[in-house]
C-alpha cells in the first residue's frame, strides 16, 4: 500500500522536533486515604463494596445472593467450592454466554476513579469480565494506588497480552442521558476488599 | 457519506423549526458541560495535565514519522498485521479485502469516527457485507438511517419516544414504550445474539502506544470488547495522529478524556490490546486521508492533537442550538469546523463561519487546541481563496469602502439612522437575516460624534 508515500509526506510536513514534557513533574494530591477514596468512587460507580476479613466471608456473601442453579465461575482457586474454577482456556469463549457471575482477582485498584487493572493472565478468557451478567472482583486494600500515573508505574515492565481498567458495571446513557446499568457487559458489580 | 442539506445555516433553520427540541438539546448538552466542569475542578492539577497533554501531542506531531515506524515494528512483533491506507477508498478496500479473505459477510463494529469519515458502512453494504453498529447510540441512528450527530453521544438529537418507535419497528418492543431501561434491555438482548454469531469485529482506536505497539479502546458499554474478544478477526482502524510515545503517557490522557467528555473520572472500560488471542487475527489499518498534508499547515496542524472528547461541542452555543447534523460531517461542532476544511475546503467553507468566536471551545479543550483562533484564521483563508458566500463578499466589500472614507462613513451613518427611524420596513424584512429572531433598538437621532460636537463645552 502507500506506506512509503505516507511516511515520506509525514516526515516532510512535520514541524521541528519539540521535546517531551517530564510528566513526573505533574503535581498530585499527597497524603490521601487511598482506600477511603477508592470506596467513595466505587459507590458513585454503583459498585457494591464489601470489606471482608477472609475468603470465607466472600463465599458467604455470594452464597446468600445466588442460587445453585445459576452458573458461577471463578479464576480464584480457593473459591472453587462455590464456583466452577477456570484454570486455563479449554473451551470456546462463546460457551461463557450463560455465566451469571464471574469472580475474578485484580492486580490493583486506582483511588481517583475506582478502576481495577485486570489482565488476560488472571481472567484466562478475555471476554469473561464482559460476558458475565454480574462481576465480582477481589482485591487487597494494600493494592490501591492514588492515580493513573501510579497505575502505569505498576504496569510498566509487566507483560500482558491484553489488559483492561474496569470501573464499575457496563453502562450507557445514550437514550436521553438516562443512566442504565448493563449495556452489553455486566449489569452489576461487587467488589470485595480484603485486608 | 450521508448528507442532507450541505450548508450549516440552512440546516440550522430546519433544526430550529422545533423550538422545544432545540431548547431541550441545548440544555442537555449544557448539563454535560457542567458535569465536565465538576469533574475537572475536582483535580487540582487539571491545568498541569492539559499543559502536559498538549506538549506530548506537540512532540507527537513533530516526530510522527518516527513514532509510526516504531509503532509498526512493535505491533508486528506482537503478532498484529499492519496496513497503511492513503485515503478513505484505500481504507475501505483494505477492510473489505480482510473480510473477503475470511469469507465473512457480517461484521460488528464499535464506535469509530474514522470509519464514519471514510464512509465504510455504505461501502461494505454496497459490497454485500452487513455491518451492525454495537454502541447503543450508534445502533439507534443506524436503525433510523441517519449519521451520528455527536462523536461521544451519537443520538443526542433523538427523543426517547422516537427511539421507542424505532425499536418497536425493528426490535419488536411494545408499541408506545419509551422507558430507557426497557429499551436498553431490548437492545442488549438483540446485540448479545449478534456478538455471539459474528466472526469479525471492527473497533476504533483511542490511543496507540509507539513504545509497546499496544492500542487502547475506551467504552462505557463494553461493546468493543464483546465484539473483539468473541471474533476470529479483529480489525482496528486509526488515523495516523492517534499515536502517543510511551505507555506512561496514557496516564495523562486517560485522566483527561472521560472527565472532559462526560464528567466521568474514567470510562468503564479502557482496554489495552497487545497480542492477538490464539487462533485470532488482529489487523490495524493506519489511515492518512489528508492528515499528512494537514500536518504541513502551521496555522492549522494543532487540530491534529484532538482526542475526540467532544467537550468543545457540548460547550458551543452554536452547536447546542444547531445540532450535529447541520455540520454535514462525521465530526461536528467547533473541532469538526477546523478539521474538515483541510479535507475539502469548498465543501466545508460554511463551517468556520458557524461560530460566535466566543472561545469557550479552546478553554475546555483538554489538549489546548486553539480552536477559536483557527476558526478565525480559516475564515480569512476561505475569503482569500474565494470560498466565502457571495452575499458575504458583497457586504464585506461594501463595508470596506464605507469604513475607509470618513465622508462616506458619516453619510452612511446618517442615512441608516434615517431609514431605521422612518422606513424600518426597508431593513426589517424577510430578506435580511439580521432580523430573524431579532429586533434592533430604536435608532438615535444623532450619532455620538454629532452629539459630542453639540455638547462639548
Amino acid at each position: 500500500m502507500g506506506r512509503e508515500e505516507i511516511l515520506k509526506r509525514v516526515q516532510q510536513n512535520q514541524p521541528a522536533l519539540v521535546s517531551l514534557p517530564n510528566i513526573d513533574e505533574i503535581p498530585t494530591a499527597q497524603n490521601i486515604d487511598v482506600v477511603q477514596l477508592f470506596k467513595e468512587k466505587l459507590e458513585l460507580l454503583h459498585v457494591a463494596v464489601f470489606e471482608v476479613g477472609s475468603l470465607e466471608a466472600i463465599k458467604t456473601t455470594i452464597l446468600n445472593t445466588y442460587t445453585s442453579t445459576e452458573r458461577l465461575v471463578t479464576t480464584i482457586e480457593s473459591l472453587q467450592d462455590i464456583a466452577s474454577y477456570i484454570q486455563t482456556v479449554q473451551e470456546d469463549a462463546h460457551s461463557l454466554e450463560n455465566v451469571e457471575l464471574a469472580i475474578i482477582p485484580a492486580h490493583f485498584g486506582v483511588a481517583e476513579n475506582g478502576a481495577v487493572w485486570v489482565t488476560e493472565s488472571i481472567v484466562q478468557y478475555r471476554v469473561l469480565p464482559f460476558i458475565a451478567q454480574q462481576l465480582a472482583v477481589v482485591i487487597s486494600k494494600q493494592k490501591i494506588v492514588a492515580n493513573m500515573h501510579e497505575a502505569y508505574k505498576l504496569t510498566a515492565g509487566t507483560t500482558y497480552d491484553f489488559g483492561v481498567f474496569i470501573a464499575g458495571p457496563s453502562k450507557t446513557a445514550d437514550i436521553e442521558q438516562s443512566l442504565v446499568l448493563g449495556a452489553h457487559g455486566p449489569k452489576g458489580m461487587m467488589l470485595f476488599l480484603l485486608p | 457519506m450521508h448528507t442532507t442539506v450541505n450548508n450549516h445555516a440552512d440546516a440550522s433553520i430546519v433544526f430550529n423549526n422545533d423550538e422545544e427540541r432545540v431548547n431541550w438539546h441545548d440544555k442537555t448538552l449544557w448539563f454535560i458541560r457542567e458535569k465536565r466542569d465538576k469533574a475537572s475542578h475536582n483535580i487540582d492539577e487539571w491545568e498541569a495535565l492539559r499543559n502536559n497533554a498538549s506538549q506530548i501531542k506537540n512532540n507527537v506531531l513533530s516526530n510522527l514519522s518516527q513514532y509510526l515506524i516504531e509503532f509498526e515494528e512493535k505491533a508486528k512483533a506482537n503478532g498484529v498485521i499492519i496496513h497503511w491506507a492513503a485515503d478513505a477508498v484505500e481504507h475501505n478496500k483494505i477492510v473489505h479485502s480482510i473480510l473477503q479473505k475470511h469469507g465473512i459477510n457480517q461484521m460488528v463494529k464499535s464506535k469509530s469516527m474514522l470509519t464514519e469519515e471514510c464512509g465504510l458502512n455504505e461501502y461494505l453494504e454496497h459490497n454485500g457485507v452487513e455491518v451492525i453498529d454495537t454502541d447503543l447510540g450508534e445502533r439507534i441512528v443506524q436503525l433510523a438511517g441517519e449519521p451520528p450527530s455527536h462523536i461521544v453521544l451519537p443520538c443526542i438529537h433523538k427523543k426517547k419516544e422516537e427511539i421507542g418507535e424505532l425499536f418497536h419497528e425493528h426490535l419488536h418492543t411494545e408499541k408506545g414504550a419509551s422507558d430507557p431501561q426497557y429499551l436498553t434491555a431490548a437492545a442488549r438482548q438483540h446485540l448479545r445474539e449478534t456478538f455471539l454469531t459474528r466472526k469479525a469485529a471492527l473497533t476504533g482506536v483511542n490511543f496507540a502506544v509507539a513504545e509497546t505497539g499496544e492500542f487502547v479502546v475506551c467504552t462505557n458499554e463494553g461493546n468493543a470488547d464483546m465484539g473483539a474478544h468473541l471474533a476470529d478477526v479483529h480489525i482496528a482502524c486509526m488515523g495516523i495522529e492517534k499515536i502517543i510515545p510511551e505507555q506512561k503517557h496514557l496516564g495523562v490522557f486517560l485522566r483527561l478524556l472521560a472527565r472532559s467528555a462526560t464528567g466521568q473520572p474514567i470510562t468503564t472500560y479502557s482496554s489495552h490490546f497487545k497480542n492477538p488471542q490464539p487462533h485470532q487475527e488482529v489487523h490495524i489499518v493506519l489511515v492518512d486521508n489528508g492528515r499528512s498534508i494537514h500536518l504541513g499547515k502551521e496555522d492549522f496542524r494543532n487540530a491534529l492533537k484532538c482526542i475526540r472528547c467532544g467537550a468543545c461541542m457540548n460547550t458551543c452555543p452554536v452547536y447546542r442550538r444547531s445540532g450535529g447534523h447541520s455540520y454535514h460531517n462525521a465530526v461536528a461542532g467547533p473541532i469538526g469546523s477546523i478539521l474538515t476544511p483541510n479535507m475539502d475546503m469548498k465543501k466545508n467553507a460554511d463551517l468556520p463561519f458557524a461560530s460566535t468566536l466566543c472561545g469557550s471551545c479552546s478553554n475546555v479543550c483538554p489538549v489546548k487546541i486553539d480552536i477559536h483562533d483557527q476558526l478565525y484564521k480559516w475564515r480569512q483563508v476561505l475569503v482569500k481563496e474565494g470560498y466565502a458566500p457571495a452575499t458575504k463578499k458583497v457586504s464585506m466589500n461594501m463595508m470596506g469602502w464605507v469604513l475607509s472614507s470618513p465622508k462616506v462613513y458619516n453619510f452612511a451613518g446618517k442615512s441608516a439612522r434615517w431609514v431605521l427611524r422612518n422606513t424600518p420596513f426597508l431593513v426589517n424584512n424577510k430578506l435580511n437575516p439580521w432580523y430573524k429572531e431579532r429586533e434592533l433598538p430604536e435608532a438615535p437621532k444623532q450619532s455620538f460624534k454629532e452629539w459630542y460636537k453639540a455638547n462639548r463645552k
